[in-house]
């Protein structure tokens, strides 16, 4: 496999989102006004809501925002750049950029979410080295298994809903599992209690990244 | 399906009610008589996963080797495991309202158990979203693979990492650790194996059932 074709289609996804910067801003404005409703309703008072209903809501606005911006990979792509880009990558190379892609999106997005939640709601956070290690795995999971789920989507007809549908079903178990460690990081215990939860995100990705490389030439052919 | 097969599994379901029903069981604390509900409620997730498993299985061999044929199969299958699914899960509240006091108690098993129906159901919604047959074959058959492999640890890992309440997960013994006895063991393996044959039996109708209608089109 040739993995200057990957750099490639890597810098074409940059370019373009530095060029299209409305949708990034889009974005950011979505994760802001997602915080900003969690601080209104839940009326700014620091001892109202306890660490864990914190990690509850952070997970939901990081969910929320993930789907809405890797939905995008494929979603409302025009019908020419995938004639285009079949011509010139294989599909392997293809899910390869897209994941490593999404997956800096989503760190990011979940880093600016964690960023707000301690400026507007607080910071429970004891043990930050584990709770970053939880965002990153997060964000690899979040992207192998969402940019397989958008290719399907996007050749539905109503695909926005169609993402949703079928993805919350497929990241529970990821989220399940960072809920648990991000537990063990609000709670600040021991770095070997959490090793077990790092690691089964770990193997999840492994099964999420390797499946979709197996089965993302199925949905490109067409 | 070979009509020999199909006594048997009658056979065996007669006998496994009457036996189920009737026959002594081992008294113990809290279950008491529900303790019979393995004999209805557990060969329904084990029938589950298998006709999941089968559905699975279709669907690799329709990606591998694009004929119609396999995908009528894996959505039958998928069809009559998401029945079984439905039916255990109502087994399982019904039992849990008396062991454990409500139907849906937040165990670590339900909710997986109702997550993984909820894959199979996104599914059809997929399945239901696309127009064109041979794309949905396809993509509804890629959507399994993933969502199946993504499934087992929300049934099988998750539950026995945390506490959970339900017999054999979450360091509470299996039925096996303390009582399934020999007399258990003799209703408990016929009923698995009759629901699973009157599960392939549900899919070769629906199968046929599909053939059927696309000959009558085809006449049409």
């Amino acid at each position: 496999m040739n993995t200057s074709i990957i750099i490639q289609l890597l810098r074409k996804e940059f370019i373009l989102e530095l060029r299209r910067k409305s949708v990034i801003a889009g974005l950011g404005l979505y994760l802001f006004s997602l915080i900003f409703i969690c601080y209104l309703t839940f009326n700014l008072k620091e001892n109202v809501i306890s660490p864990y209903t914190w990690s509850a809501l952070f997970w939901l606005t990081i969910l929320f925002s993930v789907v809405n911006s890797v939905a995008k990979s494929f979603i409302g792509e025009k019908k020419g750049v995938f004639i285009y880009l079949y011509t010139v990558a294989s599909p392997q190379q293809i899910i390869i950029s897209k994941i490593i892609y999404n997956t800096l999106l989503c760190w990011l997005i979940s880093v600016a979410g964690y960023m707000l939640f301690s400026v507007f709601i607080f910071n429970p956070v004891q043990d930050s080295v584990v709770f970053m290690a939880v965002l990153l795995l997060a964000s690899i999971g979040f992207s192998t298994s969402l940019s397989l789920i958008s290719g399907i989507a996007s050749k539905a007809n109503n695909s926005n809903v169609l993402m949703a549908v079928l993805s919350f079903p497929v990241v529970i178990s990821i989220l399940l599992m960072a809920v648990r460690a991000t537990k063990n990081a609000l709670d600040g215990i021991d770095r070997a209690a959490s090793t077990d939860e790092l690691l089964n995100l770990l193997a999840i990705n492994c099964i999420a990244g390797a499946l979709g490389y197996i089965l993302f030439p199925y949905i490109w052919r067409s | 399906m070979k009509v020999w097969l199909k006594v048997i599994a009658v056979l065996l379901l007669v006998y496994v009610h009457t036996a189920g029903l009737l026959m002594d069981v081992p008294r113990l604390n809290i279950l008491n008589e529900t303790v019979r509900a393995l004999y209805f409620h557990v060969p329904m997730w084990f029938g589950m996963v298998l006709l999941y498993l089968m559905s699975v299985y279709y669907a690799i061999r329709y990606l591998k080797n694009p004929t119609p044929e396999f995908d009528v199969k894996s959505v039958a299958y998928a069809h009559v495991g998401t029945a079984f699914g439905i039916l255990g899960m109502i087994t399982g509240m019904l039992w849990a309202n008396y062991t454990w006091g409500s139907p849906w108690h937040g165990d670590p098993k339900q909710n997986g158990a109702a997550i993984a129906l909820l894959v199979y159901l996104a599914y059809f919604v997929l399945r239901g979203s696309l127009d064109n047959e041979e794309q949905r074959a396809r993509l509804s058959g890629v959507y399994n693979i993933f969502a199946f492999a993504a499934m087992i640890p929300l049934i099988f890992i998750i539950p026995r990492l945390t506490s959970s309440m339900h017999p054999g997960s979450g360091g509470n013994p299996g039925f096996n650790a303390y009582d399934l006895d020999s007399r258990m063991r003799l209703v408990f393996y016929p009923a698995v194996i009759a629901w699973f044959l009157i599960g392939l039996w549900i899919v070769s109708l629906r199968v046929r059932i599909k053939k059927l209608e696309e000959k009558i089109i085809e006449r049409e």
